[in-house]
């Protein structure tokens, strides 16, 4: 990895935030109630000095706890080993996400995004506060005290900041705390930060959801339908009573499957792999993935239901007809499990008040906690809930229904509710009763002039909507358009003549969510691929064909184009070892702009080898860039491994597949080696935990394409002619 | 049933049914919760744990074939030479990202440097295809083993 953060015009960046947040919470006799005091929302200070912050979003991986605590550290004027974190309760009102409105929950790879601001003002205030309350404490002036690496100086004095504490909470916090300027960064943009929880993740000491025991805990699991959307109408319980620990089944209220209840996790298991239930599949899925695919390619040929930018298809169509030349490719994309590491699970523990703790590794806490008030009727004051470090996500955890949590909450609710109720889903559950990427197809065509400029491009997408008929709809769909069946080829920064993008929803299918950058996983497949084609029809090297597009002094192709060059130059384009082919992508998601260069060997018949990923990603300011390069070599992996060879397909409405070996996940030896090169920027930060994923596929793509002339155009590539050494 | 179990230079005497897999007795009678649950096909190596040295696979592995044998969990590494330079390795580079696989990641890291004091990239490849990580970590478990080695070495 490697990082150079410049600071100039940071100031410009900081402001296109837009969010001046205040953190005002009066503070007044917090500490008399305890050992510790709440500065504000975000930073806790106890009366030992020891500082922690309150961190709003989740940690599945991704860096919050680290980020966010480092933007605290580095306003108050602590080393990171002074300051630890905690993460916040459920209170929307307090730990939103800021752009989300009034909803507390991590997603669109925006935790850093929205929080720079707020969390650096939290941290701002605080300092203001202890420098307060020690200048009056020692008489002095305020503005000549330092506060560094936790100690306050100045006016011939100096103590521990822990010493003001007890003062400082009693203050009225700074209306406008002043922030550092970004000369004064220690930490912020420091590549030699590490994580906070690297160590507890390392010895067996890190708690997940999973590695709740409660006392008198049950263990819940559920039968659920082999075909999606049957319902339960009885079942037969007689051979999972001879399990030793089971202790009883029953029916989930919605009949979406059989509750097994049991003393341990092994006697659920079994009791519930042992359970007959009588199934209604009259309203059930019965299609199959080859009807369902044979629905989207069939929405490819006909007329789009929206035309999504206005454009003028008909011209587009005249422009592509009479070309000079015309380069065509239909795409189909399948159903994707999203299977992180840790199986969903969550405990609700009944309090001796009548309330409950939601044990979870929460994604977005607003959503089950308000779920499981109507559910267990009561009110949302008497809901806590523990967010937990989660073992993955990659968009499962954030339902718009809090799916697990809803079945937890069902499943405690049909018990007399004075023991702690753990709902456990197992892989099988996970890979066969979850939610998917949609599938999608794309059909495009694009027509070259003689001299190889773009004259016309019509862009066609078919898909299942993941966003209709959700509680999320009216924030995400738009003229009936869906943005996320659309993102990252509607919107590209590609300036195109001629271009119109048509859309067509398919049927519901399935059920469907986002994903690990979800639409622009499929959008930058076909974006890239094309671009490569008409560079190829061009007669155009690939990366001087896309700055054709790229030219012009808008910030987004600036940028856009600046990942590209940096990628080039980093892997050496055009300068492969023998046997070797490269691919190169370019996309912007989240903000973001990520170029990738693939570096493959062998041919598709013997075996492909992934020899060389190089990553380019311009994230505006690199808060913790090595965590940065730990995104993007995560994020094309995640992007390779499903290209490689993975899929859901359903038979008659039933998943096909089981478990890993028939999910098969990236494995070590998949990709050789990945480097990652952040451009220095002054831009307000952006996402990167998505970013990464799209341009590793399409990049891949056309490094074979490169090897062999084979466009693989319907994934995965291992059923489509790609073989892997 | 009562097994006597040798776990961590420990004896523990746990009730459990003939058949069960050692890894749900390691989380829900020991309550030891390093050890993890990821597939319970032995596809992941989550549940890693050694067996008088060997990594195996706990979910796979049943109670009833593990008396006598000295069990080893992550919550013991620390105590080792080589489980102590893989966590230092670990936590030098940042290997984890969201951290569910990396118990398991450690113990079968353990198990080839235990054999192979000096492995290539091939060579941990190779040893470690059984061990996913889907943050796709790989990267960083590479070059932590080779740091772990180097230690080692030092």
């Amino acid at each position: 990895m490697t990082v150079s953060t410049s600071r100039r015009g940071f100031l410009k960046g900081a402001a296109a935030t837009g969010a001046v947040l205040l953190v005002g919470v009066t503070p007044k006799g917090a500490l008399a109630a305890g050992d510790s005091a709440m500065l504000n929302p975000f930073v806790k200070i106890g009366a030992d000095g020891s500082v922690t912050a309150i961190v709003k979003h989740f940690e599945k991986g991704q860096g919050p706890a680290t980020g966010l605590s480092t933007l605290i550290a580095e306003e108050i004027g602590l080393r990171m080993d002074q300051i630890g974190y905690e993460f916040a309760p459920s209170n929307p009102e307090v730990y939103n996400n800021l752009l989300f409105g009034p909803f507390q929950g991590t997603g669109g790879s925006t935790a850093m995004a929205n929080s720079f601001m707020q969390y650096r003002q939290a941290g701002a205030a605080a300092r203001e506060m202890l420098l307060q309350a020690a200048a009056e404490s020692w008489g002095a002036d305020a503005g000549t005290l330092t506060l560094e690496d936790g100690v306050i100086s100045g006016s011939g004095n100096s103590a521990p900041l822990g010493d003001f504490v007890a003062a400082a909470s009693e203050l009225t916090p700074p209306a406008e705390p002043r922030l550092k300027d970004p000369s004064e960064f220690r930490l912020i943009g420091n590549p030699d930060v590490r994580r906070l929880d690297s160590k507890i993740k390392t010895d067996g000491t890190a708690n997940f959801a999973m590695d709740v025991y409660l006392p008198n805990q049950m263990i819940a699991m559920i039968k659920r339908p082999e075909q999606r959307g049957a319902l339960a109408t009885g079942f037969d319980d007689s051979e999972a009573k001879t399990v030793k620990g089971f202790i009883r089944a029953a029916v989930l209220p919605n009949q979406a499957g059989v509750v097994a209840y049991a003393e341990n996790t092994w006697a659920a298991m079994q009791a519930r792999d042992f359970l007959i239930v009588d199934w209604d599949t009259s309203a059930a899925e019965a299609r199959s993935s080859d009807e369902i695919e044979a629905e989207i390619r069939a929405a490819l040929d006909a007329e789009p239901t929206y035309n999504v930018n206005k454009t003028d298809m008909a011209a587009t169509q005249a422009a592509i007809d009479s070309a000079d030349k015309m380069v065509e490719q239909t795409f189909y994309f399948p159903l994707l499990a999203h299977a992180p590491m840790e199986p969903l699970n969550c405990t609700i523990e009944p309090l001796a008040d009548g309330g409950i703790i939601l044990h979870d590794g929460a994604q977005m806490p607003t959503g089950p906690h308000m779920a499981l008030s109507q559910i267990l009727d009561l009110p949302m004051e008497k809901i806590q809930v523990n967010t937990m470090l989660a073992g993955g996500s990659f968009g499962r955890r954030a339902t718009p229904d809090a799916d697990y949590q809803v079945e937890a909450g069902l499943a405690f609710a049909m018990t007399d509710r004075t023991r702690p109720v753990k709902l456990v889903w197992s892989r099988e559950d996970d890979l066969r009763s979850g939610y998917y990427r949609p599938a999608f197809g794309h059909k495009v065509r694009v027509g070259l002039s003689a001299d190889g400029d773009i004259v016309g491009w019509e862009h066609r997408i078919a898909g299942q909507s993941i966003m209709k008929g959700t509680a999320f709809e009216s924030f995400a769909v738009k003229d009936g358009v869906d943005h996320s069946s659309v993102e990252g080829a509607a919107d590209t920064p590609y300036q195109i003549p001629g271009a119109h993008f048509g859309l067509t929803d398919a049927e519901k299918a399935t059920s469907t969510l986002w994903w690990r950058a979800v639409g622009h996983t499929h959008t930058a497949y076909v974006m890239e691929v094309m671009m490569d084609m008409a560079a190829s029809a061009a007669g155009i090297d690939p990366v001087d064909f896309r700055l054709k597009y790229l030219a012009g002094d808008g910030s987004d192709q600036t940028r856009m184009a600046g990942v590209l060059k940096l990628a080039a130059e980093k892997a050496g384009w055009g300068n492969a070892p023998t046997g070797r082919s490269q691919g190169i992508a370019v996309h912007k998601s989240f903000g973001s702009f990520v170029a990738e260069v693939v570096e493959v060997s062998g041919n598709p018949e013997e075996g492909i080898r992934i020899e060389n990923v190089t990553c380019a990603v311009d994230c505006g300011i690199a808060v913790n860039p090595d965590i940065i390069a730990a995104q993007m070599e995560g994020g094309i992996g995640y992007g390779i491994g499903h290209t490689m060879r993975d899929r859901i397909t359903l038979t008659n409405g039933a998943v096909d597949q089981f478990n890993f070996p028939d999910y098969e996940p990236l494995r070590i030896g998949d990709i050789a080696n990945i480097d990652v090169h952040i451009v220095p920027s002054a831009e307000a930060p952006t996402g990167v935990g998505e970013p990464g994923t799209p341009p590793s596929a399409p990049a891949l793509a056309n490094a074979i394409a490169a090897l062999s002339d084979m466009r693989v155009s319907t994934l995965p590539m291992n059923e489509n002619g790609v073989a892997w050494a | 049933m009562t097994f006597s179990l040798k776990l961590n230079g420990e004896t523990h005497e746990v009730d459990a049914e003939p058949g069960t897999p050692l890894l749900w007795v390691i989380r829900d009678e020991l309550k030891m919760t390093g050890t993890k649950f990821g597939c319970g096909v032995a596809s992941c190596g989550a549940c890693t744990v050694h067996l008088d040295g060997e990594p195996v696979r706990s979910c796979q592995t049943y109670i009833d074939d593990v008396e006598g044998v000295e069990i080893t969990t992550i919550e013991a590494m620390s105590d080792t030479k080589i489980g102590a330079a893989v966590q230092q390795a670990w936590v030098e580079l940042d290997v984890v990202q969201c951290g569910y696989c990396q118990s398991g990641q450690i113990m079968s890291a353990v198990g080839l440097l235990s054999e192979n004091p000096k492995p290539s990239a091939d060579d941990i490849d190779s040893y470690m295809a059984g061990n996913a990580c889907r943050c796709a970590t790989y990267q960083r478990i590479r070059a932590g083993i080779q740091r772990a080695a180097e230690i080692l070495e030092a």
